[in-house]
């Protein structure tokens, strides 16, 4: 069960998340929600590539050959972070825009524009 | 649709994706036991090859540099979405910050948070400069260090007021340190083409292991993404900043 336990986290923060979005009643949190389901993405990539007993991989202390864990999913989740927040910011921006032209944050009232 | 029919369809999808992802995640093998060759392999040979201790470092700024080069196209994508989003709009003008409302005095900043603020700047900035400079050594790197060299500028922001952060984050700077983070990614790219490898080739003397001048081209891309970042972020800080202190839409109260 301790095996699996990570991957049942990431199944449920990508769920959570999903729900948080789906049932949203303001645009920064269902942002926020979107955040956390790609958050499910981080925890899954890291438990695939982590090996008990390893360390980082990185070799400046200890010399290689030593166990460490994967180094190519962490550059993935590395990039993955900084890029997120930034993908992050534009959303907010489009939220911040959008309570601009209709008063509201509620996607239930922000209705199309009419020319 | 309806709030509870909306509800209601995703619960249904997500009873079926959940499943279908559980049963998926049991073919994984079990949390700590790593079976794929890649990380394995990396571990074993990186070092020798890149004269990088940073293994992460030279996956990503080498063995996967150009991957790495689409995720930096992202960001740049995005943070100018962010300011052509956030610019004043046609209707809109700017006002200079007025910390004064109609009804109410904000408070002004305390002396304790404008002290630490401004001690922290200093350090702040030489951490990020480190965690840049030693990506290829140490954990850490360019995305990181960026980071927090645009923290510093929200630093100068909080210990000070909105106009001390435009004189020293003016968007000349930002912009110029973005988009020559941006380029220069592509620049070092094209000295592999120019040596005649191919295009992103770790070209330059690699040195020693360990050494602050060693791993080629790793430190040279961690400084323009470095660049790129730390412009990004500090460009996204003053466009959100502006949106609440300066810019107003007519009619409204500011």
């Amino acid at each position: 069960m301790m095996g699996f336990l990570p991957y049942l986290v990431a199944a449920w923060l990508l769920l959570v998340g999903l729900y948080g979005v789906v049932t949203s009643r303001n645009l920064v949190h269902a942002i926020t929600c979107l955040s956390v389901a790609q958050s499910s993405t981080y925890i899954l990539l890291l438990s695939v590539g982590f090996e008990r007993g390893g360390t980082a991989p990185i070799f400046l202390d200890v010399p290689v050959g030593t166990k460490a864990v994967d180094p190519v999913v962490g550059a993935l989740t590395l990039t993955d972070v900084v890029v997120g927040a930034t993908v992050s910011a534009l959303l907010l921006a489009l939220a911040v825009q959008a309570y601009k032209h209709h008063g509201t944050l509620d996607p239930e009232r922000l209705k199309p524009e009419r020319d | 649709m309806s709030p509870r029919l909306r509800r209601r369809v995703f619960l249904a999808a997500a009873a079926v994706a959940g499943a279908l992802l559980l049963w998926g995640l049991t073919g994984l093998p079990d949390y700590g036991v790593y079976v794929g060759p890649y990380g394995d392999v990396l571990n074993q040979v990186a070092v020798a090859e890149r004269k990088a201790t940073n293994v992460v470092a030279s996956v990503t700024f080498d063995y996967r540099g150009v991957d790495t080069m689409g995720e930096e196209y992202i960001l740049f994508a995005a943070v100018l979405g962010v300011a052509i989003l956030l610019r004043a709009q046609r209707d809109e003008h700017e006002e200079p910050p007025d910390e004064d409302a109609a009804d109410r005095r904000a408070p002004g900043t305390s002396n304790a948070v404008r002290v630490v603020g401004l001690a922290l700047v200093g350090p702040v900035v030489l951490y990020g400069l480190y965690l840049v400079a030693h990506g290829h050594l140490t954990p850490g790197g360019g995305f990181q260090g960026g980071v927090v060299l645009a923290t510093a500028a929200l630093l100068v922001y909080l210990s000070g007021e909105y106009v001390t952060l435009r004189r020293v984050s003016p968007e000349l700077v930002t912009d110029l340190a973005e988009s020559t983070g941006a380029a220069g990614y592509v620049a070092i790219g094209l000295l592999g083409v120019a040596a005649g490898a191919t295009f992103l080739t770790n070209v330059l003397p690699l040195g020693q292991p360990g050494a602050l001048l060693s791993a080629g081209t790793i430190p040279l891309i961690n400084m323009a993404i470095g660049l790129e970042v730390a412009g990004g972020f500090m460009l996204l800080i003053s466009e959100f900043l502006e949106q609440t202190l300066v810019i107003r839409r007519p009619g409204e109260v500011t």
